[in-house]
């Protein structure tokens, strides 16, 4: 047995505990060894989205226990991906953080920093939805400490209603385990797929509750409207470099929703349906409103971009809500685009900050670094409202084409292109008054002590905002190959019989395949 | 030269310009033209195919299976564009070169320009409507930063946004429009989508296709309604009005209407739809033109109504509209560049472009004088100039137009519109150039440098030339009308004659002409009844609507999202019990499996007990410290269920954590307000109450639910319980889930303690970093503090227990593979060993005694259980894979021994260390300034011989 495919877990679980014991004083250490975790999981992911790429499901047994006693690790293409897109977007946050020096403003931003990938990278490896719960507690821990990370008032208020929201999501994350295990026997999301043939129909009230419990869960770490509460402000006020590593937190939520409801509970499931392919489209939806409002609202441009995400995963919900191959293809694509779209408008609004001290949708002074924030902002507000030419305008049309001649396509239509258009003319007002309308008041007097020093961001803190940006045009230009590839995605999404069938059928100890169904 | 380097040319080169602006004005203008110019001549180097009828293409796979691929072609529509946007587009460059002043970055505009350049040639030459929506965008976008490009001015702020949010609208609704228009036809390659004319009109989604493509069209074309953005733009560098805003962008809907006009014409809605929206605009242009002060506005409305006449054109749905709108394209193309650009001169050399301030130019700029005349005559429509010809073809097509049954209307307006159009050319022409010389001009206009007028002199040339000879022209005009008209019609049998007789267009044309000179001698009588009357102002009411729809959206996003915590938490569990609630009701309820168990009076009082604490720690929870001790009894209760459910284990663990609890809240508590103040109306607590009890109700009813009720199979459970011993090599089956079978559960979990360990830390030394130090440090304690912190009775006593509770800890954590113990409980006791030192002397003595750092305890136990995993691979097992065996070493029994101890181990030290560094952290927050730290383990020891007066004032903080 290969065990490559825990690795991305392991590396980060040994590499943060050595960080806090032994370079927890020296920052340049815990910079490197970071840094160097982050490539080697590259290379790791990279590796491993290619052993699959031919459909083959990788599969271990932690302890040796087989599927469904034990905890299973399953890399499939979909969860491949997902790292490689994880790990990838860690490396350009990381370096942000670095070349930003937000790293050196609090305590252990390393060590969270390895332990919140391991939270992400395990629940997108995962096979058992306790083990899910697990490492959703792990990231949300984690990511705690990052949101706070440097402190302030404004900061830990936004904190408090995070980690409070989210409480209220693991305390139902714990219910919708009790109601499936209870319902099930079992957690193993492969066996829990076999197991609904045994349900009754004239007994089906207790998975019914049970999986739509489960999907609240994660919609709510998706922040579908009305569960997205907790995302504007708690993203709004984060250190910029972790909300941009969070535009991937959001995208877990979308990722369990398209694992767990096209293998376990897909619509075509009797006992199940009725529920989540009734509401959720609408929902979704309404997100996408919302997000597109706020973005017109918001006063500033932190807070903006925090709405956008909002949008975008409205956006993502409105694709995986179709429940079809295509569909789940259209999310596929869009959910790489929306995480680096949201990752480099993060970075670009904490350039803003850097350069003029907030980030107040008011006239201010010109900053320094302008024209280069300006590029990046423009380019990041064009992919976020889906305009050519960027990846935004490619996943927009395979959500239109997969919306077609399907129940409320005018709906699904009518409102993504016109929230399109409404966060078109929010990000434009908002980058006419911070990037034009600076240059119509007087710049201060250079001898005038008492105006605030404006910096200039370091060479590192563009280059990972250009890294970023360098991915995002490479998701434009290969936009075939990566669509060709996420419908193979899909395809295996809607066939889970090898899945189910590597780790349900390959014995482990004690225990030979089948032998206790 | 392959289309693809057309398109890619200026997006390439548009990287040079910013590159080359160092190195001057005229390099950067320089590689600018050479750029446009190899795209030129590339795209002539395809000439001699398209005049012989051939249709030029690339293709390159985009996304294949969506259907948007980067196809081009080139036939003679799109030769005709790519050749007006190419060629105008040099002149444009040449002459922005002279136009910009020092003062404006170069290389910022050549970029905008070259982006420009290279998306209006991807539009007119894709062959895939989806590309042609990227390229349509990308216009929309560059002309945003075009007419932005003046920063500080905020007419250019104001009219990029507008345009941006008008051509915006129309591209979005377009794409709605253009995917309908593909998923009929079945492909969005237009040389597939032209062929299904039929079964595309017979489509009943070809209505919708058509009012969204339409919308795409007159927005960007300026027609009306939504013509109100094109004079806003007009805040653009003079050579961006005339290259975007008249020559090219502003056609690419009109350029659309031809493309399509073969799959989307001759039906009712397009005729009517057209027809109406290209006539009103044509008029109602034409009319506010005349009474425009601004030269660049007047030619800005004049833009719109000639773009208007177009569009009617093509509405008429006859081969020979097309014929006419093809011709006055080219024609408009020139005559309209011309004029901007010289109205760009006159602004330039006078300083205004105020037409009021103006006049007697002639004599003082003969030059522009005699360009910017010939092209304004040539748009007035007087003979020998090119605008003569397509204007009367244009009045010819219309006599054979009834719209509404009223054979007069569509000639009449027409004429009226072509009459105001002569009438506004004249007042061009009159008000700037002829008439006395001024003395008060801005500046002292001159000729500018040969720069700046050969570009329009060229223009004006093709003017003269096309108009003296149009048989010239005519093959290539024919060629393209083809092009346009493809199967769907044939090219009219018709030339275009300076001379075809007494027709009724020749006296249109003549009551035209006629009526603009007498519109002129009553200018100012008619220019004084025109502004005393009010009028619409499309800007104010545009950005009242903007601003009105910002409004709502504040006030829905503000009004939802108010930071209220509590709300959020209401309509979230609202909506889960609604979820949870719409799936119980539709689903079956059958019957229950398992029979309800008899309650003996034990269990009954302490469910009692437990709902009663409950209950009292809702009523109780204003007073901190008593709602404390309610969470102390409730934990107590679940504990003692745990053991009456034969969980001795969890009893165990409950149990501890419980303890360790209270103590970290205790500390917290130090530091809070000991009440919780009332703050929401007492309306909204009976809400949230509601909301809770339903919650409630709903767990309640849930579990009962399932309690009653079996499993649809055997448990995986089961297997647990029987291989606890053969596999994980232990009797205890919940330590051996928790080391062996779900190891990695555990593993995650204790990760997850000592990340909240590590946050506590790292969250109270940012609070000591910053402001809030001093007030800590500062704190008066609300309450009075116990005299003796430090008693000797508990010095001494913890002192003693200490060896003996770490035995205790020591043995738990051996029996637990077996017995009820395990790593955690015995963490959590050791723990509280050590708490009971800082408790009994204070922080400041036992930190100093610290000889490890809780860090590393944490860090130490964390890897420990993660190597003790890993180990499993040098057997070439998998991550965690337990071994066990039995040794002896006499004198003992045989023990066993398991790898899971190992990871025990690790559990242990993630645990003792995590609640150490969380107590550790918050006792940090507890030392204040004026108090001293005790060097000794308690305040009164007898042994000491110290004063004890000099210990008085000396009680220490923290513990």
């Amino acid at each position: 047995m290969s065990h490559w495919i825990i690795a991305p877990i392991i590396l980060p679980a040994l590499l943060a505990p050595f960080i806090v014991l032994a370079a927890r004083y020296h920052i340049g250490i815990q910079r490197v060894l970071s840094v160097a975790g982050v490539v080697a999981l590259i290379a790791l992911s990279a590796a491993l989205a290619w052993q699959v790429t031919d459909g083959s499901v990788m599969y271990y047994r932690l302890g040796d226990w087989a599927a469904p006693f034990g905890i299973v690790i399953v890399g499939d293409r979909l969860s491949t991906m997902m790292i490689l897109l994880t790990s990838v977007l860690a490396l350009f946050v990381l370096l942000y953080a670095i070349g930003s020096n937000w790293d050196n403003r609090g305590r252990h931003f390393h060590a969270l920093f390895q332990f919140q990938l391991m939270g992400i990278l395990g629940a997108f490896l995962t096979g058992d939805l306790f083990n899910l719960f697990v490492f959703f507690e792990v990231l949300l821990i984690a990511s705690y400490g990052l949101m706070i990370h440097a402190g302030g008032k404004a900061r830990l208020r936004a904190g408090v209603q995070y980690v409070l929201f989210n409480l209220i999501g693991s305390t139902l994350f714990l219910f919708a385990l009790g109601s499936i295990y209870a319902e099930t026997g079992t957690l193993n999301m492969a066996d829990l797929s076999q197991r609904l043939a045994f349900v009754d129909p004239a007994e089906t009230v207790g998975i019914r509750v049970a999986a739509v419990l489960l999907l609240l869960v994660f919609a709510i770490k998706a922040a579908l409207v009305p569960l997205h509460f907790w995302l504007p402000s708690s993203y709004a006020e984060a250190p910029a470099p972790v909300a941009a590593l969070f535009a991937i937190m959001t995208k877990v939520g979308a990722y369990s929703i398209i694992r767990v409801y096209t293998m376990v509970f897909p619509p075509e499931v009797d006992a199940t349906s009725g529920l989540h392919d009734l509401w959720l489209l609408p929902a979704a939806l309404v997100s996408l409103a919302i997000g597109a409002i706020g973005v017109l609202a918001a006063r500033k441009m932190d807070r903006l971009v925090a709405y956008s995400v909002v949008g975008s995963m409205g956006m993502v919900m409105v694709a995986i809500a179709l429940f079809t191959p295509q569909g789940i293809a259209a999310a596929l694509y869009y959910i790489v685009h929306s995480t680096l779209a949201a990752a480099i408008l993060f970075l670009v609004s904490d350039l803003v900050r850097i350069g003029r001290g907030n980030v107040d949708l008011t006239v201010q002074s010109p900053m320094a670094g302008t024209y280069l924030t300006a590029a990046f902002f423009f380019a990041g507000a064009i992919a976020m409202a889906g305009l050519p030419p960027l990846s935004g305008f490619l996943g927009k049309l395979l959500v239109l084409d997969a919306a077609f001649d399907r129940p409320l396509m005018v709906w699904v239509w009518a409102i993504v292109l016109t929230s399109s258009l409404i966060s078109v003319v929010g990000f434009a007002r908002a980058g006419s008054l911070v990037f034009w309308k600076a240059h119509s008041i007087d710049p201060p007097d250079q001898d005038d002590q008492s105006a605030p020093d404006t910096a200039r961001p370091g060479i590192l803190a563009y280059g990972a905002v250009g890294g970023l940006f360098a991915l995002l045009v490479a998701h434009t230009v290969f936009a075939g190959p990566v669509h060709d590839y996420t419908t193979k995605m899909a395809g295996q999404l809607f066939q889970p019989d090898e899945y189910i069938s590597v780790v349900l059928e390959t014995p482990g100890k004690l225990s030979k395949p089948k032998e206790t169904q | 030269m392959s289309l693809f380097f057309i398109v890619a040319l200026p997006f390439l080169g548009a990287l040079l310009p910013g590159v080359m602006n160092a190195a001057g004005r005229a390099a950067c203008a320089g590689v600018t033209f050479v750029v446009t110019l190899m795209a030129f001549v590339g795209l002539l180097t395809n000439l001699p195919a398209v005049l012989a009828g051939q249709v030029v293409t690339a293709r390159i796979d985009w996304m294949p299976q969506l259907g948007l691929n980067f196809t081009l072609m080139l036939d003679g529509l799109g030769f005709f564009f790519a050749f007006l946007i190419l060629g105008i587009g040099l002149l444009i460059i040449a002459y922005g070169r002279h136009y910009l002043s020092r003062n404006d970055n170069m290389g910022e505009f050549f970029t905008y320009l070259l982006l420009f350049q290279g998306a209006m040639v991807g539009i007119v030459l894709s062959d895939n409507i989806l590309l042609l929506l990227v390229f349509w965008e990308l216009t929309s976008l560059s002309s945003f930063l075009l007419i932005g490009y003046w920063k500080h001015l905020p007419e250019g702020r104001q009219g990029a946004r507008m345009a941006l949010a008008v051509t915006g609208m129309g591209g979005l609704a377009m794409i709605g429009g253009l995917m309908m228009l593909g998923q009929i036809a079945g492909s969005y390659e237009l040389s597939v989508i032209l062929q299904n004319r039929e079964a595309i009109q017979a489509d009943p989604l070809y209505t919708p296709a058509l009012l969204l493509i339409l919308l795409g069209c007159f927005t960007k074309s300026a027609q009306f309604p939504f013509h109100f953005w094109l004079p806003h733009a007009m805040a653009a560098p003079t050579p961006v009005s005339a290259y975007l805003h008249s020559a090219t962008m502003v056609k690419a809907g009109i350029f659309l209407m031809a493309r399509l006009w073969p799959v989307l014409s001759g039906t009712p809605e397009w005729f009517v739809i057209v027809t109406t929206a290209g006539l009103v605009t044509m008029v109602l242009g034409a009319v506010i033109a005349l009474f425009k002060h601004d030269l660049k506005a007047l030619l800005a409305f004049s833009t719109v109504s000639h773009l208007g006449l177009i569009t009617m054109l093509l509405g008429t749905g006859t081969a020979f509209g097309v014929f006419a709108a093809v011709f006055h394209i080219l024609n408009h193309a020139t005559f309209k560049a011309a004029l901007f650009m010289s109205a760009g001169i006159v602004d330039h050399e006078a300083k205004t472009r105020d037409i009021r301030q103006l006049g007697g130019l002639r004599h003082l700029m003969p030059v522009t004088f005699v360009i910017a005349t010939i092209a304004a005559l040539s748009m007035a429509g007087i003979p020998l100039l090119n605008g003569f010809l397509s204007k009367e073809m244009m009045l010819e097509a219309t006599t054979k137009t009834v719209l509404f049954d009223i054979w007069w209307l569509v000639p009449a307006l027409a004429t009226f519109g072509s009459l105001m159009s002569a009438a506004y050319c004249f007042r061009f022409i009159g008000h700037t150039f002829l008439g006395p010389r001024r003395d008060d001009y801005p500046a002292q206009p001159h000729d500018p440098n040969p720069g700046m007028w050969m570009p329009p002199a060229i223009l004006v040339v093709l003017v003269i030339v096309i108009g003296i000879a149009p048989a010239l022209a005519e093959p290539f005009v024919k060629l393209v009308t083809n092009a346009v008209l493809g199967t769907a019609a044939e090219v009219p049998d018709k030339h275009i004659k300076i001379w075809h007789g007494l027709i009724p267009a020749l006296y249109m044309s003549i009551v035209a002409i006629i009526g603009g000179l007498f519109v002129m001698a009553v200018f100012k009588p008619l220019l004084r009844f025109w502004e005393s009357r009010a009028r619409p102002e499309a800007k104010p009411m545009f950005e009242g609507f903007v601003e009105g729809i910002a409004v709502i959206a504040r006030f829905v996003t503000h009004r939802l999202h108010n930071g209220a915590f509590t709300r959020y938490a209401m309509i979230g569990f609202v909506t889960i019990v609604a979820a949870g609630y719409h799936a119980w009701v539709t689903g079956t309820v059958g019957d229950a499996t398992r029979a309800m168990q008899q309650v003996g009076p034990v269990p009954i009082a302490g469910w009692a007990m437990l709902v009663a604490a409950t209950c009292g720690l809702v009523i109780l929870h204003r007073n901190r410290f008593l709602a404390l001790m309610m969470i102390g009894i409730v934990g107590l209760m679940v504990s003692v269920g745990f053991v009456y459910f034969s969980a001795p284990d969890l009893a165990m663990t409950q149990f501890t954590v419980e303890v360790v609890t209270i103590i970290l809240l205790l500390l917290a508590l130090n530091f809070l307000p000991k009440g919780t103040p009332i703050e929401s109306t007492p309306l909204r607590r009976v809400r949230d109450a509601s909301v809770a009890i339903i919650g409630g109700l709903a767990t309640f009813a849930l579990a009962f639910h399932y309690m009653l009720r079996d499993a649809v199979t055997t448990p995986i459970s089961e297997f647990h319980l029987a291989n606890s011993y053969k596999g994980g090599g232990g009797t205890n089956v919940v330590n051996v889930i928790l080391v062996d079978f779900r190891g990695f559960d555990t593993y995650g979990e204790i990760i997850v303690l000592g990340i909240a360990a590590l946050l506590i830390y790292a969250l109270t030394e940012t609070l000591l970093d910053g402001p809030v130090r001093r007030k800590l440090l500062n704190r008066v304690p609300d309450q009075p503090r116990a005299g003796d912190m430090h008693p000797m009775m508990m010095v001494v006593l913890t002192r003693v227990t200490m060896p003996v509770v770490l035995l205790v800890g020591f043995y738990i954590f051996l029996r637990g593979h077996n017995e009820p113990g395990g790593g955690f409980i015995s963490g959590l006791i050791v723990s509280i060993a050590v708490v009971m030192q800082y408790m009994a002397s204070g922080f400041h003595w036992a930190s100093d005694r610290l000889r490890y750092p809780y860090h590393g305890v944490i860090g130490a136990g964390v890897l420990i259980a993660g190597l003790t995993g890993i180990g499993s691979w040098f057997v070439t097992k998998p991550f965690l894979t337990s071994d066990f065996t039995y040794v002896r070493i006499p004198p003992f029994n045989e023990f066993e021994l398991a790898t899971a101890a190992l990871f025990d181990l690790g559990v242990f030290l993630a645990v003792v260390g995590a609640v150490m560094l969380s107590l550790e952290s918050f006792s940090r927050l507890a030392r204040r300034a004026n108090v001293e730290d005790s060097e000794y383990p308690m305040d009164i020891d007898p042994s000491r011989d110290d004063p004890p007066d000099a210990r008085a004032d000396a009680p220490t903080g923290g513990g």
